[in-house]
């Protein structure tokens, strides 16, 4: 299929460090597709093999069926955004993007004409004669883009393409790029740390780790269910948690912390009694409540610190021998003073049970 | 205006020594070559054209125009050579031993061009190292010495590390990351030289050329040693007038001519200096 990318038991190390483990992966045809994860944990390494940068030291590489593993980059159907851009400071815009079309062979009057209509895609209609250093971060951003996507690729790879804008208008980008990549029904590999460009974005989250792929799904999922607890941390569940299975019954489980705290939790299935897990609770899936009511756990503690957002309010609450965050809402969060005791209320289904160790129960 | 005050204080030493040492030579020069020799080799400062009107006779000229071929085929010889050294040097040499290679390509500066041109003599004369071991494979010998190949080889050999030194400098601090662009765009290693790298060389190409061609339009020590005198060059031309002929206005007249074909290239060549200087 057009555009599929399939990575099959990929390994890449650099001297003795492991960049890439033993990695399986596949890219669906058309979908936007985000590498997530900590700098360090392969995901640029896995785009340079994609993009032919870099070769495998072991496993194979199929784009749209065919194998392109010992193909160089300048045979390989895909196109790369740069991170700082990479644009030709001896060309104009123009002639920036229209590299690879002169490198195809293509005759004068359909290059004008095409990147003509790239610049005009990424709104830089009428900037072609300008020189990339005359433009801004965000305009330099869109040539790369037009650079890339006017040689209409079977995949694009864009390599932390934001990084380098301020917020406002990263999050601009973020929309337009999403926009583009439907519009063109390309296959978008995209590689980013930050979790809420790819929670905008993707049509799919693959949470790299350590070389390896931690968990693969649609957004909605990955943020509903993080299934271990490196997920679960660079999702922003801030509340991890050790726990004792104290016991299993009747659909909840009950567990202990380290601390003492108790609370229970709707059994997934996967609490065994006796048996020492890591749970995780979203911030905004608890609240502070001034009287202990029915059904949700309630753990008391003492407020240490308060952290203002603007839209919302984090609470540092002192449980025990555990500091956990709680979120509230500008319009329900009220004036508290330091070293107030609160009680922090959340419900037995926003316990997330999470693996440990990277790479289990896959 | 005290930085405007500070600026000229900086630059004031340097104007100092531009002036003593490049503007009052040259017009020292120039105000000889208005005058006539004296019959025992003095300069008459009597002002006139004379020395002008006969150095732009045929005869001089050829000899100008044989200095130019010689400088441009030199420049064109170094670059050749150079190029792939400072490319290898610049972006293939393990970085921690950048330094080290670098001290050899100057390392011949620690000898005089004199001695490096008897070298050259001890290397290439009939019994030399060259032909001896042709003799010992049964072939030649070869006349390797005192003919215009000879002159360009040691004017080549000469001036390459001034030509290798610029182009590493462009070369090394070319983005990697432009060059895999090129190949994602579907430029193979042979393009992607043509398009990208060649191009974003250029402000070392013309330094180098500049470095190399100006002293090799003067060039007298590998014409006279290695070429025999046999060809003349402006170099051996003006140093005769000095010296053998004691015709130093004529001397100072073809001086000033052969700045001033410099002057004219650098000129004509000043924008791509200035990207030279800029980059």
């Amino acid at each position: 299929m057009r555009g599929q990318v399939v990575l099959q038991g990929l390994g890449k190390a650099f001297g003795d460090v492991a960049a890439v483990r033993d990695l399986s992966l596949e890219v669906r045809g058309g979908e936007f597709l985000t590498l997530l994860g900590p700098s360090g944990c392969g995901k640029t390494t896995l785009l340079r093999m994609i993009a032919g940068f870099e070769s495998p030291d072991a496993g194979q590489i199929l784009i749209s069926g065919r194998d392109v593993t010992a193909q160089p980059p300048y045979e390989r159907p895909v196109n790369t955004v740069f991170q700082q851009y990479a644009l030709f400071p001896h060309r104009t815009v123009a002639g920036n993007v229209a590299f690879g079309l002169e490198t195809q062979g293509r005759g004068k009057a359909q290059i004008g004409e095409r990147v003509e209509k790239a610049l005009e895609m990424v709104r830089l209609g009428g900037l072609g004669d300008r020189r990339p250093s005359q433009l801004s971060g965000g305009q330099q951003q869109r040539v790369a883009l037009a650079r890339a996507v006017v040689l209409e690729p079977e995949v694009l790879l864009l390599d932390e393409p934001m990084a380098a804008l301020d917020l406002k208008l990263r999050q601009e980008m973020r929309v337009e790029v999403k926009n583009l990549q439907e519009r063109l029904g390309i296959t978008f590999v995209f590689v980013t740390h930050d979790q809420e460009e790819a929670l905008v974005m993707s049509d799919r989250i693959a949470v790299m780790n350590r070389g390896r792929v931690e968990q693969v799904g649609p957004p909605e999922a990955l943020y509903a269910r993080p299934r271990t607890r490196f997920v679960a941390d660079f999702l922003a569940v801030r509340n991890l948690l050790e726990a004792t299975v104290v016991s299993v019954a009747f659909g909840m489980a009950a567990l202990r912390t380290r601390g003492g705290a108790s609370f229970q939790a709707s059994d997934d299935g996967g609490y065994r009694e006796g048996v020492t897990v890591w749970v995780g609770v979203r911030p905004e899936r608890m609240s502070l409540v001034e009287a202990a009511g029915d059904g949700d756990n309630h753990l008391s503690g003492t407020l240490e610190d308060e952290i203002y957002l603007g839209d919302r309010t984090d609470w540092r609450v002192r449980v025990g021998e555990e500091t956990l965050t709680v979120a509230e809402s500008a319009t329900v969060a009220r004036a508290r003073r330091r070293g107030e005791p609160v009680t922090v209320s959340f419900s037995p289904g926003a316990v997330l049970r999470l693996e440990d160790a990277e790479g289990e129960g896959r | 205006m005290t930085s405007r005050r500070a600026a000229m204080l900086l630059a004031l030493p340097c104007l100092l020594a531009l002036v003593a040492l490049f503007v009052a030579p040259q017009a020292l020069m120039f105000e000889f070559s208005l005058g006539r020799r004296s019959l025992y080799g003095g300069v008459i400062h009597q002002w006139s054209l004379d020395n002008y009107r006969r150095a732009l006779q045929p005869l001089y000229l050829n000899i100008l125009a044989r200095s130019v071929g010689l400088a441009l085929a030199t420049t064109l010889l170094c670059l050749l050579l150079a190029y792939p050294v400072a490319y290898w040097l610049g972006r293939k040499a393990p970085p921690r031993a950048r330094g080290a290679l670098l001290v050899l390509v100057i390392l011949p500066f620690w000898t005089s061009f004199l001695v490096r041109m008897y070298a050259w003599i001890f290397m290439l004369r009939t019994e030399g190292l060259v032909n001896t071991a042709l003799g010992l494979a049964g072939l030649g010998p070869l006349n390797l010495l005192y003919n215009d190949a000879a002159v360009l080889l040691g004017q080549v050999y000469g001036e390459l590390p001034f030509m290798i030194l610029p182009l590493y400098a462009s070369l090394e601090k070319l983005d990697p990351s432009l060059l895999e662009a090129a190949a994602d765009l579907g430029a193979g290693p042979a393009r992607a030289l043509w398009r990208v790298t060649l191009p974003l060389s250029r402000p070392g190409i013309v330094a180098g050329s500049v470095l190399v061609f100006i002293p090799s339009l003067g060039a007298y020590l590998a014409p006279d040693l290695l070429g025999g005198a046999r060809t003349v060059y402006m170099g051996n031309l003006i140093q005769s007038q000095f010296t053998f002929v004691r015709d130093a206005p004529f001397g100072a007249a073809l001086s000033f001519l052969l700045s001033l074909v410099v002057l004219v290239l650098l000129v004509i060549f000043r924008r791509p200096l200035g990207e030279a200087r800029s980059a």
